[in-house]
């Protein structure tokens, strides 16, 4: 098994097919989108392959260390920032493609006029540990 | 037996192995071990006496515990094998274990946690769930949290205050896994209230029975949140209202009003109103101005404003709102709901979607969208 990244981006990925602030779909629509994105959740914990899922704010910072004795550097958030991930989703899959299959059907919510956003999602593997039979 | 009868138990036995000389961490310790072992066993293989049985599994746990401890130093220490003869001390040993959990000197999320353990009766692997970490951090978290209360006698006066906040911290905050931390929130209280006359005691057990009614209406299909004033009242639990609100009245009664009564107040009066149109918005004003005088709270203040919308009209609330942070969370949720009130829907639709962005979790999240989807949909259509 392998573990993916499944990354949703609030800006930076490549604009959707059906791209629609959510705020003016219908809100029987917003339901739907709810309720599909929980049943492949669910889905996915029933086949053992969910590992983690997480929404992210949009606002942050950026910090870093200032030199001995002086309170860290606090910047931004930076509005021209490009790339700004929305949440996640981590799968144990047994491939790349399975990653890719997945990614696929999360990117077929459904959004505005019921149809799938075809949001693009970043499939990113994770680093594993080195295997203990290398010859 | 009930898991919940199971975990009251705990800070008895705790209770009677620090009687006994225990120091509260290695007694804490073993209790909990002993507590794995009952959950795990007591389903096929019941005890007829079941404190009995805690009480002799972790006392034996603790000795164990004492003499690996003592073989790792390499010395010889004499262990008290057995317990102290005589008449045990008649000492409300559950109060005092619940100032040492929540003692001002710990983190909220240490006691949180330490309070969940000892005087829950909890298991870590449950806290840990419950606050979606890994059993291992919450197992350091907790030993960290009685490393550091190690000096503080149990015979020193607690902080009464420090522990309200600590309860209402664990009813307050959102929740998953298998145990219900609401409820287990409801019960400690409860058990709290029996041990100690405060009339601040009753009133926070009073503000969670009151707030826990609501809890079947709060939510629709999909987890989707129900604001309460398009909750269906019949789903209210009549008996904890009831329970609540005779709870607060005796409190009140006492006449030393606190800031947990004020907010029982509160939620007593919503409990009232059969209606979201009959709420008597008026004596909600008056028990924020009371919470506001009190606490100066900016939530409570964000809250009046709301209020204020409500018994005074739009503008009224617009201009009380005007007067609070606005870098507070729900601020812009607030006044999207005022601008709604007021008829401005296009800025309402506006300020719901900025809200959205705001929100501190999906649920809330999702629902303001939703609004400004509805408010931009009417809008259109």
């Amino acid at each position: 098994m392998a573990k993916y990244l499944l990354l949703k981006h609030y800006r930076g990925a490549p604009a959707p097919v059906n791209d629609v602030p959510m705020d003016r779909w219908a809100p029987e629509e917003i339901d739907a989108h709810v309720a599909y994105m929980q049943d492949f959740a669910t889905k996915l914990e029933e086949s053992g392959e969910y590992v983690d899922g997480q929404a992210l704010a949009p606002d942050g910072a950026f910090v870093r260390y200032d030199g001995e004795g002086r309170p860290p550097v606090v910047d931004g958030p930076f509005a021209e920032t490009k790339d700004l991930v929305a949440g996640w989703m981590v799968i144990d899959v047994d491939s790349w493609e399975r990653a890719v299959e997945l990614a696929g059907e999360l990117s077929a919510a459904p959004g505005a006029g019921g149809k799938p956003i075809h949001e693009w999602l970043e499939v990113r593997p994770f680093l594993g540990a080195p295997p203990t039979v290398t010859d | 037996m009930e898991e919940s009868r199971l975990r009251a138990l705990i800070p008895e036995v705790i209770g009677v192995l620090v009687r006994r000389g225990a120091d509260f961490a290695s007694a804490e310790d073993a209790v909990q071990e002993a507590l794995v072992k009952a959950i795990e066993t007591w389903p096929a293989d019941p005890p007829r006496d079941a404190k009995g049985w805690l009480v002799t599994v972790s006392w034996r746990r603790y000795l164990d515990l004492r003499r690996s401890e003592h073989a790792r130093h390499g010395r010889e220490v004499a262990v008290d094998l057995e317990p102290p003869q005589g008449p045990v001390p008649e000492v409300d040993d559950t109060l005092r274990l619940y100032f040492l959990c929540a003692h001002p000197s710990l983190p909220p999320g240490s006691a949180v946690a330490l309070t969940l353990r000892a005087v829950g009766g909890l298991t870590t692997r449950q806290i840990a769930e419950a606050h979606l970490v890994p059993e291992s951090t919450m197992g350091q978290r907790i030993s960290r949290a009685k490393r550091r209360i190690a000096e503080v006698s149990l015979d020193q006066p607690g902080d009464l205050a420090t522990v309200l906040r600590v309860l209402y911290l664990i009813y307050n905050e959102g929740h998953s896994g298998e145990v219900d931390l609401a409820t287990e929130a409801i019960r400690v209280t409860r058990q709290l209230a029996a041990a100690v006359d405060d009339p601040e005691v009753a009133g926070l057990l009073a503000l969670m029975l009151l707030h826990h009614a609501r809890r079947a209406a709060r939510t629709g299909p999909a987890g989707r949140l129900v604001p309460l004033a398009e909750q269906d009242r019949s789903r209210w639990d009549t008996a904890l209202i009831a329970e609540g609100v005779q709870v607060l009245q005796a409190a009140l009664a006492r006449d030393r009003l606190g800031e947990y009564q004020a907010q029982a107040a509160i939620a007593a009066l919503h409990a009232d109103a059969r209606r979201f149109e009959e709420t008597d918005w008026v004596q909600i004003v008056e028990w924020y101005d009371e919470l506001v005088a009190r606490t100066g709270s900016a939530v409570a203040r964000l809250n009046r404003a709301v209020a204020v919308g409500e018994a005074d009209g739009a503008p009224a609330g617009l201009a009380a709102l005007a007067e609070v942070d606005p870098g507070l969370p729900r601020h812009t949720a607030a006044s999207a709901y005022l601008h709604e009130k007021a008829g401005r829907l296009a800025d309402a639709a506006d300020l719901y979607a900025a809200a959205a962005r705001a929100a501190s979790n999906p649920a809330e999240r999702d629902h303001l969208i939703r609004r400004a989807a509805r408010l931009r949909q009417a809008a259109s259509g």
